[in-house]
């Protein structure tokens, strides 16, 4: 074993990744590894990097573990675990110097790709498992379970809280928790007698997870579905979505299936494509039932002609968009920011939509149950923006947590006693001067019919081509545009809010950006930070704006669309705002957010800095 | 365009059960050219929903874009109408039924509207058997656009600049047949008689029930060489269903006391039953016609269709063909919009619980 220069104990704070073949197997093994570190009371995060494709091609997962409960990557890798012989010169090379490679011994590598600045440790996977079990599917399977064995001994994971794990996972085959000990225990004592066992890297409890889960956004926005009492889910299976819709029906099952009759509360339409999807929820809506689809991209792209029709017409939806790298269908398993302007402005004509924008999981089932409340209060498509890092990865948040005080807000809905009072129902009228009309639902009586329709109507829903009566609704709509910037969530500011730079962002920037600003703060430079939360933009946004004097925007597109929607619907001075894109289609790490702002300060921006 | 029609109700107009005459099934004024088929399909679709005695708000009207799809705005006002956009009114129905399933659906389309830009919608809403009557207005061109050849133009037939279209034809009454529809029919615009039937049929059949009903465009489709045209029509049209006008003007309307009375000739009538228990009584032109046989009912009209004929009629009715929508889902008896907010949300107790499953 050559020497490697060893750096000190990295206790609870260091990054794993695993480089393996998809469609083995891996993804069980590796989040074993990260709820083993959770469960011992050390924060971690997980996050998959994965191909679009079923089985054969690379894929890897990295896992942070961070006791000071950072949530972005880290930028560093300081154990590899090479499973996957095609990509091993590349993941060999990407080992951080003093960092540790793990790989399969059963074919000893050549010693040209070893470098001398990290340490290679073997442990014959291929032939403990071809040893010990049966079968060719299995053995593939054991050997991801057997290093997740020498892992533990390695990094000093409790094997005992393993064990808890697998046999939660296989409670109903109990056969199956034997094989996969017997794999965790061969892994394990081969590292203990081979390998200096532990590494410098290394887990020791604590007790930082207590309140929280481990949750990936879809599923967290699916349970914000059900929660919110939607009853229809209309779709087009698609990358990074569809888990969102599989969760809705899951949980649906589960809470939603009356235990008498079988009956179903609710209702899931795998539509023929997503311009079906939205039909069926402005549909759906119109009709009086909370309605949603999840998509991604290409979806909206589909979805626009009915965006314009629900906006005019003024029929609520509720649109999920979990982001992916664009354009076309672009890279489907990576992730990025860039679907902002799309959804802002979707469809033809003078149009603006409600955007939401999650930026973790937590927020992705709160937000899933506002977007309903403002989609029916304002009678219009909103759009939760999140995207594939926040969507398919499991976060550590606080327990979700409801209040059974909530009563959904349906908005300006007449009643049948309603509609019999009155002399004549005017659709379109703006009788409470905020510009969101009242309307009626199918069936509550003769007098509460209209038409409903994406042609020229005027205030009654009547057709019409007359300029006034045209001009008099498109006005209304944009004034109730900005009663909505009233009812939409806040954005979220943190600092003094008195510094004379600001940090300006969204969504999944969020936790890089908060350790950057840690990271930037220990350099001398304390910066203000505004994170974005919906459009249209509330005036604690246009309070922020004006009261820095100069803005970062950082956002993961090339574009720069949140810092474009800033400049098109705030007051703020354009050459006031530099913009940080990150847009490579992988999570951005604190380290890239410190450098470009370290890079975009000049000499007096970091005296201000400073000295704020 | 939505100008609503004065509603004096003459005292001496018939009224239906619920007491309401036709007029009360009358919505806007029609803008469509004067002569134009789709205006007297409205007339029918009147007929029909008065005779029916539905309740006039528990109907929902469904369109797409074009002349034909405009068609809803002019019938039934006191039920709520989405126009929606073009080629997409199956998904709009599909989602409001799937919201309240205790409402009566009609949708109104054109050739255009369903069967090249909306194909898909039309073909899955019929996959999912969603219960609705789903109406296509069938003129062979685009009318709203000006007299394009649509996806229904037969072969050869002219446009009215003397171009011959070369493409052959979407049949819908053979795409419903091949899709599995429950409820096929074809009818004529010119031919009320046959049409009122046919609609009261196909809003009572508990399934996705398609009429295709030929209806001229006069202005754009009306021309000699046309196939679509009224003169062609009348020529080539082939009722081998039709309602039994010869015994009474209500005849083809059967109250449910009164159904044991009727004279039963087998193998010369079809009776469809209807949602109240009453039933549709039609007779049978071509004796050798079977309407319950879907794969016969295919043959013989495509065999027809060669020699140059359409069949009208009742082409097939299967009241029993597999659940609909909410049968395949097992959606609850109570709406879904109607369902109560504390039945649908599971409170705070089950996701504290829930998320032991997370830690
Ligand atoms: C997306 C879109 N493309 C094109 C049009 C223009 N357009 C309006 S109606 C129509 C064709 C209607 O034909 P059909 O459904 O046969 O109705 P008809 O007017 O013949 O009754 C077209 C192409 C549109 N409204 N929307
Ligand atoms: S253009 Fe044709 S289809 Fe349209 S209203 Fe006139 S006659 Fe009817
Ligand atoms: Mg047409």
């Amino acid at each position: 074993m050559p020497k490697a220069s060893h750096p000190q104990e990295r206790l609870n704070d260091f990054t794993i990744k695993f480089a393996n073949v998809n469609g083995t197997g891996s993804a069980s093994a590796n989040a074993l590894v990260m709820k083993a570190i959770f469960r011992m009371g050390v924060p971690v995060m997980g996050k998959n990097y994965f191909p679009s494709n079923i089985q054969g091609l690379p894929t890897w997962y990295e896992i942070r573990v961070s006791k000071d409960g950072h949530l972005a990557r880290s930028g560093r890798v300081d154990l590899m675990l090479a499973i996957n012989i095609e990509t091993y010169a590349q993941d060999v090379k990407e080992v951080s110097p003093g960092g540790y490679v793990l790989y399969d011994s059963t074919w000893p590598r050549s010693a040209v790709l070893e470098r001398q600045d990290i340490t290679v440790l073997g442990v014959p996977f291929a032939k403990l498992c071809n040893e010990n079990f049966d079968g060719v599917r299995n053995r593939i399977l054991m050997k991801n379970i057997c290093y997740v064995g020498a892992l533990a001994a390695l990094i000093d994971i409790d094997v005992e809280v393993i064990r808890t794990l697998v046999t939660e996972q296989y409670s109903k085959r109990p056969k199956l928790v034997d094989a996969n000990m017997k794999a965790i225990d061969l892994g394990y004592q081969y590292a203990r007698e081979h390998l200096p066992c532990p590494l410098p890297l290394r887990i020791t409890r604590l007790d930082h997870n207590q309140g929280h889960v481990l949750i990936d956004g879809n599923t967290a926005a699916g349970l914000g579905c059900v929660y919110a009492g939607a009853t229809v889910g209309a779709w087009y299976p698609i990358t990074p979505s569809t888990s969102l819709m599989d969760a809705y029906r899951g949980f649906c099952e589960r809470y939603r299936v009356d235990a008498e009759t079988g009956d179903h509360n609710f209702i899931v339409l795998q539509a023929e494509d997503e311009l079906a999807a939205i039909g069926m929820v402005v549909g759906a809506s119109w009709n009086g039932a909370r309605a949603f689809t999840p998509t991604s991209g290409p979806g909206i792209s589909l979805m626009n002609e009915f965006v314009g029709l629900a906006y005019y017409a003024e029929v609520p939806a509720v649109i999920f968009d979990v982001q992916r790298v664009g354009p076309s269908t672009g890279m489907p398993t990576r992730t990025q920011q860039c679907d902002i302007l799309l959804c802002a402005y979707a469809s033809h004509g003078d149009t603006r939509h409600v955007l939401l924008f999650p930026a973790n999981p937590d927020e992705c089932f709160h937000l899933a149950v506002a977007a309903f409340d403002l989609a029916e209060r304002l009678q219009t498509p909103v759009f939760v923006l999140s995207d594939l890092d926040i969507g398919m990865n499991d976060w550590m948040i606080r327990e979700l947590e409801w209040d059974d005080s909530y009563r959904p807000d349906r908005g300006k809905v007449l009643s049948a006693e309603q509609v019999e009072k009155l002399t004549k129902f005017q659709r379109y009228a703006d009788r409470d001067g905020d510009g969101i009309p009242y309307r009626t639902l199918p069936g509550v009586g003769p007098k509460g019919a209209y038409f409903t329709r994406g042609s020229g109507h005027n205030q009654y829903g009547l057709y019409t081509e007359d300029s006034a009566e045209y001009q008099q609704v498109v006005d209304r709509l944009k004034r109730k545009f900005a009663t909505a910037a009233a009812l939409v969530p806040r954005a979220v500011v943190e600092g003094p809010g008195t510094r004379p730079i600001g940090v300006v962002s969204v969504g999944s920037c969020d936790s890089p950006i908060r350790e950057a600003l840690g990271q930037l703060e220990r350099c001398g430079v304390a910066l203000d930070y505004l994170r974005v939360r919906a459009f249209p933009f509330g005036a604690e946004v246009e309070a922020f704006l004006a009261s820095h004097s100069k803005l970062l925007v950082v956002e993961q597109n090339r574009d720069a669309q949140l810092r474009a929607l800033l400049v098109l619907e705030t007051a703020v001075e354009k050459a006031k705002i530099t913009s940080i894109l990150h847009y490579d289609g992988m999570p951005m790490t604190a380290g890239f957010v410190t450098d470009a702002v370290l890079a975009a300060l000049g000499g007096s921006d970091r005296r201000a800095a400073a000295a704020g | 365009m939505s100008t609503p029609k004065p509603k004096v109700a003459h005292p001496s107009l018939p009224r239906n059960s619920l007491g309401l005459t036709r007029r009360d099934y009358e919505g806007g004024m029609s803008t469509l050219c004067a002569g134009c088929g789709h205006d007297s399909i409205t007339a029918a679709i009147v007929e029909a929903c008065w005779g029916l005695s539905l309740e006039p708000h528990r109907l929902v009207k469904l369109s797409g874009i074009g002349c034909s799809s405009k068609t809803t705005a002019y019938f039934v006002g006191e039920a709520h109408g989405f126009n929606g956009v073009h080629g997409r009114m199956a998904s709009v129905a599909t989602g409001a039924n799937a919201a309240n399933r205790e409402l009566t659906y009609i949708g109104v389309s054109g050739d255009g509207d369903s069967l090249s830009i909306g194909l898909g919608q039309l073909a899955h809403a019929m996959r999912r058997n969603l219960n609705m009557l789903y109406l296509i207005e069938n003129n062979g061109v685009y009318g709203l656009t000006k007299g394009q050849f649509s996806a229904s133009a037969d072969v050869g037939t002219k446009s009215k600049k003397g171009d011959a279209n070369t493409q052959p034809p979407v049949d819908p009454a053979l795409l419903a047949l091949s899709l599995g529809a429950g409820f096929v029919a074809r009818g004529f615009s010119g031919d009320k008689p046959q049409l009122v039937p046919l609609i009261r049929a196909g809003l009572s059949h508990p399934g996705f029930a398609l009429i295709d009903v030929l209806s001229p465009c006069v202005t754009f489709n009306d021309h000699e060489g046309s196939t679509k045209s009224y003169a062609f029509t009348r020529e080539h049209y082939h009722p081998a269903v039709e309602a039994d006008f010869h015994s009474g003007a209500a005849a083809d309307f059967i109250a449910p006391a009164e159904s044991i009375s009727v004279d039963y000739r087998e193998g010369e009538e079809v009776v469809v039953p209807l949602h109240d228990g009453s039933h549709v009584h039609l007779k049978k032109l071509d004796p050798g016609f079977d309407t319950s046989d879907r794969a016969a009912a295919y043959a013989y009209i495509a065999a027809k269709l060669k020699e140059g004929q359409y069949v009208t009629g009742l082409l097939h009715a299967d009241p029993a063909a597999g659940g609909d929508l909410h049968a395949a889902n097992r959606t609850s008896a109570t709406p879904l919009n109607r369902l109560p907010f504390e039945r649908l949300s599971p409170g705070a107790a089950k996701l504290a619980s829930l998320m032991a499953r997370y830690r």
